[in-house]
């Protein structure tokens, strides 16, 4: 049986190109105060903390040692870290919450993808004996998944053009957008292949960046949030890395976990997919049946911002904060992690009834 | 909500040794791996999910290291998972592990843990600066040299009770096969000679870098009741973290660690552990961390921890044998170093610890941590089903 666990509160910060007098931990330190702040509770209050960010991009061991310190773990707390995306944060304290004993969930997670060159980080994450010592890029790699893309001919340049036309209007009305602008399609189309057949549109900006959630289960939290976004649904699943044994025009890893969120349920009235590149969002909605759903990304996804680490949580955020404002009943949220989507969380949110 | 009866019904270890050359970090985990589902009595396609733990990704330098491990661990079309907590976090990857099968998530998890300090050199990864600290030590003992002195200084302990952790844990390794360190011709004078690398810690007195993994697989009670051999039940969990740095901390009897054995005893029903608990695997990376610990999880009164140690309480043939594998002290792969702990304190209560068996034994707790001494994580197993 299930536990109710919902999303109470969310927090980001305005994603930048590059947060050069902030550290990390001054960087966090006010997304934290700010959801705790919405929720209304400190850290004493809150059941169990949980953290998601890689130390390779902080260019140190044990990073988020530090962040800790600052989120105040005294007396000392019940708390853990994932190597993940914060979405996988939140899906362990969504866990540690259906155990019964706990009733709130602090989740946070934070990155700097600026300051060392993140295509050549990236390329870390492959196969280290293989792979990674031809250092490709991860844009390279998103090319190649979408030449596959336009060669099983399922989708065209133009369709990639409305995907990043949409998603950066979109982004104009979200005020922590790094990349925004409203710019006819034809004119991107117009635009030379930075990694043929990709564009430098279709590809996301990099930023640094942090957010945080708070979690709250039954009762406690409905005293807590007027309206609770609750989790239906959430459910992760990873595929091979090497991409000679994936269909890259299809994300099977997404689709399962899809269908064990429940996302076929019921219509949602908003989705956020964690789309880097313009070509996934097409290969994200097919997995997840969302098929030409008018409300994909109103936040600007990926494209408008892509703080590592960061983005995924982020997309929970936004489709909380829509149930949670009372301007969406049910809504999907996704996220990913690896090269070419390896591996994916899909997350089904709903509003109580007004 | 009540949790879910959990059981180890599988537990598998490569054998750990400075450097793993003849395998892949693939081959190192799948060995690990293969040999946990073999004495689950499984196969790949039994298991639901995979939980992987290992401390910093630049001990071997591959950035979220899982990814890539995915195919290796069978995990293709799996919920794939990866803990990071420092040095406790093979502990705290058994206990994330176990929570999927507590809250009725999945009946048969598969949790792996590992490092190839080899492929780096973890000695400078983990000599990291500490703000506002002049950047003086080298490795994690000159991290912690100041918090054993600190400890003998608070409780009067003489100079040789390192050497007589050293000494039992590494004779104890001798009776395991799977050990970093087999030292046959070890002795009191051997490690007492041996050179000082920070005072007072020898360097017979240290853990190796090892190349190493261990894994297990956790069950629901349905799929435990089925189980051929003897199980291992999981009686409590805990885990606690503070802060590096804190005016009201005290790093040598960490407040964190206390609370975190105060927890997972009350889980498992235990009010006196020194009486209850039948064997302890504890997280030593340096010999004066047994007193320590022997402290901090409430098996001795403060200050009281050394006199354990010179009297042979902690002896295999002791009231509360510690460290029966031969501890960090014999084997260090770091991220894995705590769920050797966890699984020997299963191997235990089963019955199957071979030559370092300590006859009986029917509750046993494992210990591990990481960081400044600053995370925790815990658990008790028992051969009853709570």
């Amino acid at each position: 049986m299930v536990r109710d666990v919902a999303v109470i509160a969310f927090a980001q910060m305005p994603n930048v190109r590059a947060e050069t007098v902030l550290n990390e931990v001054e960087m966090l330190m006010p997304v934290i105060h700010d959801v705790r702040q919405r929720a209304g509770l400190d850290q004493q209050q809150i059941g169990f903390t949980c953290s998601g960010s890689t130390d390779y991009l902080s260019g140190q061991a044990f990073s988020f040692v530090s962040t800790l310190d600052g989120v105040g773990p005294w007396p000392p707390i019940q708390e853990s870290h994932v190597e993940m995306d914060g979405a996988w944060a939140l899906y362990e304290a969504w866990v540690k919450l259906q155990l019964g004993d706990l009733d709130t969930a602090l989740v946070y997670c934070y990155s700097k993808s600026a300051p060392g060159p993140l295509q050549e980080v990236l390329s870390r994450q492959l196969d280290p004996y293989h792979v990674a010592p031809l250092w490709p890029d991860a844009i390279s790699l998103a090319a190649l998944q979408t030449r596959s893309l336009l060669d099983a001919g399922k989708a065209t340049e133009a369709d990639f053009a409305e995907v990043v036309a949409r998603s950066r209007r979109n982004a104009m009305d979200n005020p922590n957008a790094q990349l925004a602008w409203d710019r006819a399609e034809a004119d991107l189309l117009a635009e030379e292949p930075m990694v043929d057949p990709l564009r430098k549109h279709d590809c996301p900006p990099i930023s640094d960046g942090a957010s945080a959630v708070i979690l709250a289960a039954g009762d406690r939290a409905r005293e807590l949030c007027a309206r609770p976004a609750w989790i239906r649904g959430i459910d992760h699943r990873i595929e091979p890395m090497a991409l000679g044994l994936r269909d890259l025009t299809v994300s099977a890893s997404t689709r399962l976990a899809g269908e064990k969120a429940g996302v076929g349920g019921a219509p949602m009235d908003v989705a956020e997919l964690h789309a880097p590149f313009s070509p996934q969002e097409l290969i994200l909605r097919d997995a997840l049946g969302l098929g030409d759903h008018d409300n994909v990304n109103p936040s600007g996804g990926a494209l408008a911002a892509n703080p590592m680490m960061v983005a995924g949580l982020t997309r929970i955020g936004e489709v909380a904060q829509r149930i949670i404002d009372g301007t969406a009943m049910r809504g999907v949220a996704h996220a990913t992690s690896g090269p070419c989507l390896q591996q994916n969380l899909v997350t089904v949110l709903e509003g109580d009834p007004t | 909500m009540s949790k879910d009866r959990v059981a180890v019904v599988g537990i598998g270890q490569t054998k750990h040794q400075a450097t793993r050359g003849d395998v892949s970090m693939a081959g190192l985990v799948r060995e690990a791996a293969s040999r946990a589902l073999t004495d689950a009595g499984m196969t790949w396609s039994d298991i639901d999910a995979v939980v992987v733990g290992k401390a910093p990704d630049f001990f071997e330098g591959v950035m979220m290291p899982e990814l890539y491990l995915a195919d290796a661990l069978g995990a293709n079309g799996k919920p794939l998972f990866r803990v990071h907590t420092a040095g406790s976090v093979g502990g705290s990857t058994a206990i994330v592990a176990a929570q999927l099968v507590q809250a009725g998530i999945h009946e048969r998890v598969l949790t792996v843990a590992f490092e190839k300090q080899s492929e780096s050199d973890a000695m400078w990864a983990l000599s990291m600066p500490i703000p506002f600290q002049p950047p003086l030590h080298a490795g994690a003992g000159g991290y912690f040299a100041p918090h054993i002195r600190s400890y003998m200084a608070r409780s009067q302990a003489p100079d040789h009770i390192g050497i007589l952790v050293a000494l039992k844990d590494r004779t104890n390794a001798l009776k395991n096969p799977y050990a970093h360190l087999h030292d046959h011709e070890i002795s009191f004078d051997s490690i007492k000679d041996s050179m000082m690398l920070w005072d007072p810690v020898r360097y017979a007195e240290t853990c190796p870098s090892s190349d190493g993994a261990c894994a297990m697989v956790l069950a629901s009670e349905a799929v435990a009741d089925r189980a051929e051999g003897p199980v291992a039940w999981i009686k409590g969990t805990a885990m606690r973290s503070e802060p590096t740095m804190s005016a009201d901390r005290d790093p040598v009897l960490p407040r964190g660690g206390s609370d975190c054995a105060a927890d997972v005893y009350r889980q498992a029903g235990i009010t006196d552990p020194r009486r209850e608990v039948d064997c302890v695997e504890m997280y030593v990376p340096f010999s004066w961390f047994e007193p320590m610990w022997l402290e901090n999880l409430h098996f001795a009164p403060s200050g009281e921890g050394w006199k354990y140690v010179e009297d042979g309480v902690t002896q295999m043939d002791g009231d509360l044998p510690v460290n029966m594998s031969g501890g960090v002290l014999s084997s260090n792969p770091i991220g894995a170093s705590g769920m050797l702990r966890f699984a020997e304190a299963a191997l235990q209560v089963r019955g199957q610890a071979g030559e370092h068996q300590i006859d009986g034994a029917r509750t046993a707790v494992g210990h591990a941590y990481g960081g400044g001494s600053q995370f925790f994580a815990m658990w008790v197993v028992g051969s009853e089903k709570p």
